[in-house]
């Protein structure tokens, strides 16, 4: 069965339009992800999802249903950790979990058990009787992620799950829900970061204005959008602009960015040689792979994060 | 809904112990204060009892109002704006109604909790006439109700809290002058008799004073009733609207 299943979904707010007509399908116990920047629709298409915020127009059925007319049904099967916390400051970590749970109408005593499990499954059984206040961002954003698991949920909605978070509280937050992943939970997640969406995604679209621009798997979409190597030159002068005309013929396809230009190509090494056979001397270069960067930057002429 | 109000419940118990203290302490200074210290000087009483006795059931009522809109106001706007709880309960199958609702009986047994305490300072001072005393609970849990559904509302409007301070100059203080609570509202021009009757607590402290007396209230009940209760609904029904509006997006 498909959990979540959209068809020309629309969602309209008093003069503009969020989310523009998207086909979504997302099957049981995939990662599934939605990529694009600020402002391109993500979380208002997890709303919709949540069943908080009606579509304006299109088909969407979660788990088979109506979010309009079943959200509270919808909603009792899923697990949802918004953009920002709203955990209560003011009670205990496992009063986070139980007094949730509650809201589940799950009895207290299974509650507490649960709330004791996830607790582990979040590395956060020793701060358990500590207030929430006090916590690092990383912790707070792993009890929302665990307060999201109370009801054993068959769908997790992650709304930009690491945005803030130092790299290595990132690393942390990725590894448990690669945990989940393996456990068969089924995902979903916004995110801007074109590596989160790597590590975690089995398939993704990328959005740009409302629009998907792009499907398929993380190493799908770089093949089909993008050369297999970028070489990154950084000239020290005030525009990279003239040096662009420069390197013409190299590669398949030149991208000039405000503080450096792409060179998108086969072979990094051989590339970069030619560069230096035209007597240019860039102040920095950089061979890399391929990444989803490089796709939207393809689809949309803009980079992700700005 | 009792899911919600059960959270609410578990919320409190950090602070039972301070908020019931002071609930017994505010009481028992006014009835020192006003009661002692000004009825010193209304040696006559007013309307044939002693000036205490009289006050007594206004305060009550008084500090209903004070207390429902206190628990409606900065409670509810965080709950929007700063911790963001309201939104994390709409995630969970709670329907708006359960929230709203769920809050709201909160906010009325914080009511009755310290209207009751004020009733039992009020007991033991001896200015109860009456039996019907009691009845200044589900009066209080009225009036209560009465104030924090609108509240409720305008706390679910405003994002930024120095629009409260507007209630409270514009809404609550006023109420609590001119509501009969420490002088006659017939003392009053026609204009502010008008205010007075316009708000929902001179009906609540006119049924709380017949009660502690043991005297008919100057309106019928019945009036004063409906009266409340429309508030209650009117309120209630744009608080649904705003919260609507804020976690309906």
């Amino acid at each position: 069965m498909t959990l979540i299943h959209a068809r020309g979904l629309v969602k309209r707010f008093e003069g503009f339009t969020a989310v523009d007509g998207i086909d979504v399908d997302v099957q049981p116990g995939e990662a599934f992800g939605f990529l694009g920047p600020n402002g391109a629709g993500k979380s208002s298409t997890m709303r919709m999802i949540g069943c908080v915020s009606p579509p304006t127009g299109g088909e969407l059925r979660i788990l088979g249903m109506d979010p309009v007319r079943e959200g509270p049904k919808i909603r009792a099967r899923l697990g949802v950790c918004p953009q920002l916390d709203n955990l209560d400051l003011e009670l205990t970590v496992r009063e986070n979990l139980t007094t949730y749970a509650r809201f589940f109408g799950i009895p207290r005593k299974v509650a507490r058990a649960r709330a004791d499990e996830l607790l582990d499954f979040v590395q956060l059984t020793e701060r358990a009787d500590s207030k929430v206040e006090p916590l690092s961002g990383g912790m707070k954003r792993r009890l929302t992620i665990a307060r999201a698991l109370v009801n054993e949920p068959e769908i997790v909605l992650l709304d930009e799950p690491t945005t803030g978070l130092d790299p290595q509280a990132r690393h942390l937050v990725w590894e448990r829900l690669f945990r989940l992943k393996q456990q068969g939970v089924t995902l979903v997640l916004t995110t801007h970061y074109m590596d989160e969406a790597e590590q975690l995604c089995d398939r993704l679209v990328v959005m740009d204005a409302g629009k998907i621009v792009a499907e398929g798997s993380p190493r799908a979409l770089i093949d089909r959008y993008s050369t297999r190597e970028v070489v990154e030159l950084r000239f020290a002068a005030e525009s990279q602009e003239p040096f662009a005309s420069k390197l013409d013929g190299i590669g398949e396809r030149v991208e000039v960015l405000p503080d450096r230009i792409l060179l998108y190509v086969e072979h990094g090494d051989e590339a970069v040689a030619e560069v230096q056979g035209r007597a240019l001397s860039p102040a920095g270069v950089l061979v890399r792979r391929s990444s989803l960067e490089d796709v939207f930057l393809t689809l949309t002429g803009r980079t992700l994060v700005d | 809904m009792f899911y919600v109000l059960e959270y609410y419940l578990i919320n409190y118990r950090r602070v039972w112990r301070g908020s019931v203290l002071s609930s017994f302490i505010l009481p028992l200074l006014t009835m020192l204060g006003f009661g002692v210290g000004v009825g010193a000087y209304v040696t006559g009483g007013v309307e044939g009892v002693p000036y205490l006795d009289w006050m007594v059931p206004g305060l009550i009522a008084s500090t209903a109002l004070q207390v429902a809109v206190g628990e409606s106001t900065w409670p509810v706007m965080g709950a929007f704006s700063w911790d963001r709880l309201y939104f994390a309960q709409a995630a969970a199958p709670l329907r708006i109604t359960d929230i709203l609702d769920g809050h709201l009986i909160f906010v009325v047994l914080r009511t009755l909790l310290s209207s009751a305490a004020f009733l039992a300072i009020a007991a033991a001072f001896g200015t109860l006439h009456s039996w019907w005393a009691l009845l200044t609970l589900p009066i209080a849990a009225l009036v209560g109700l009465a104030v924090a559904t609108p509240t409720f509302a305008y706390s679910a409007t405003i994002t930024v809290d120095s629009y409260l301070s507007i209630l409270y100059r514009f809404g609550v203080i006023p109420m609590s002058l001119f509501s009969g609570v420490f002088f006659p509202v017939e003392s009053l021009p026609l204009v502010f008799k008008w205010v007075a009757y316009a708000f929902p607590l001179w009906h609540a402290v006119d049924l709380s004073r017949a009660a502690t007396l043991g005297i008919a209230p100057a309106w019928s009940t019945a009036g004063h009733l409906l009266y409340l209760a429309l508030w209650v609904a009117a309120g209630w029904l744009l608080a649904l609207r705003q919260f609507r509006r804020r976690l309906v997006l």
